[in-house]
């Protein structure tokens, strides 16, 4: 079965797609994700708190593609995109869903799953303590990320990330993030 | 000193500090990709506002959003401010939060936890 991201989509993400975009995640088209979903969010009255919470968990999750997305691979259809992402968001019943997937090279697997699991292993409370610490500790990179990205969505979420890398070839995979924000019961809640 | 006075956008803040006028205040959204671009001249001045501070130095943060990259240049901020604080120089931080917005209480609650300068949580209805 060759690679394609409508089978994810298509399976975890059903009614209500609000916005689909696959293709280079750069500066200009972050601010336009940002500025539909959120007149999106003010036009469906949705209550502050909701909106906030919305927000701020998008900001983090285009802007982890923005600094984190690896090159396309070689025979990748689209070889134009520098930070070939895809951003997907489905409106929910008492919130929304937000699907991310990008390109990451095997060589960068290792740390990432460790930071990842790292989360998804803690509890809340040591959740809350690690924000503290990388935020006090750890220094902005060149690319001007914190290392506070995945955390910041777990805490702000409080649900583990669920994500799935999926194989591309023997140099890449596909890493998708699958963010829900809302108080039904779906996910691993803490 | 020469006050710094920065017109907020979309992205980043509006940012005012104002010996003169006693007035330093950051208020808005906060979420550039890189945000060590924008908060270092804020960091620079205040390393010089340090060698003559008031007697007292209230700083007003009413932020709306700011993303994971700001929140470790706006502690860079708090640590200068500490260290005016730390030269035996009133500093107050008030920390303003909207009414039902847990996670800007919470950010503020860990600043205030790790900077040694007295916070003030002030709830905007």
């Amino acid at each position: 079965m060759g690679f394609n991201v409508d089978t994810y989509i298509k399976q975890h993400v059903k009614d209500g797609v609000i916005l689909d975009v696959r293709g280079n995640i750069d500066s200009d088209v972050i601010n336009k994700i940002l500025d539909t979903i959120e007149d999106r969010m003010i036009s469906s009255d949705e209550l502050p708190k909701l909106r906030k919470k919305v927000y701020n968990v998008l900001v983090e999750s285009l802007q982890n593609l923005y600094h984190h997305v690896d090159e396309v691979p070689e025979d990748f259809y689209d070889q134009e995109a520098e930070r070939f992402g895809v951003v997907v968001i489905q409106k929910l019943e008492r919130g929304y869903r937000i699907v991310t997937g990008n390109f990451v090279h095997v060589e960068h697997l290792p740390k990432l799953e460790e930071r990842l699991q790292r989360i998804n292993k803690s509890t809340f409370e040591e959740i809350k303590e690690l924000y503290k610490f990388i935020l006090n500790h750890q220094r902005i990179s060149d690319k001007g990320g914190g290392g506070l990205g995945l955390v910041d969505i777990a805490k702000k979420t409080g649900r583990k990330l669920n994500y799935t890398f999926e194989k591309y070839n023997d140099e890449y995979c596909f890493f998708y993030m699958n963010i829900v924000i809302d108080d039904s019961e779906e996910g691993q809640k803490w | 000193m020469e006050p710094i006075i920065i017109e907020g956008t979309p992205k980043t803040p509006t940012v005012k500090f104002d010996a003169s006028e006693g007035v330093f205040e950051i208020k808005g959204r906060s979420i550039p990709e890189n945000s060590v671009e924008f908060y270092k001249p804020l960091v620079d001045w205040l390393d010089r506002y340090k060698e003559s501070p008031l007697e007292k130095t209230v700083v007003d943060i009413r932020l709306e959003y700011f993303n994971t990259s700001s929140s470790k240049c706006i502690l860079d901020i708090f640590k200068r401010l500490e260290n005016i604080h730390k030269a035996k120089n009133e500093v107050q931080i008030n920390w303003y939060y909207e009414e039902d917005d847990e996670d800007m209480l919470e950010a503020g609650e860990d600043y205030e936890s790790i900077i040694r300068v007295p916070f003030k949580m002030i709830e905007i209805a």
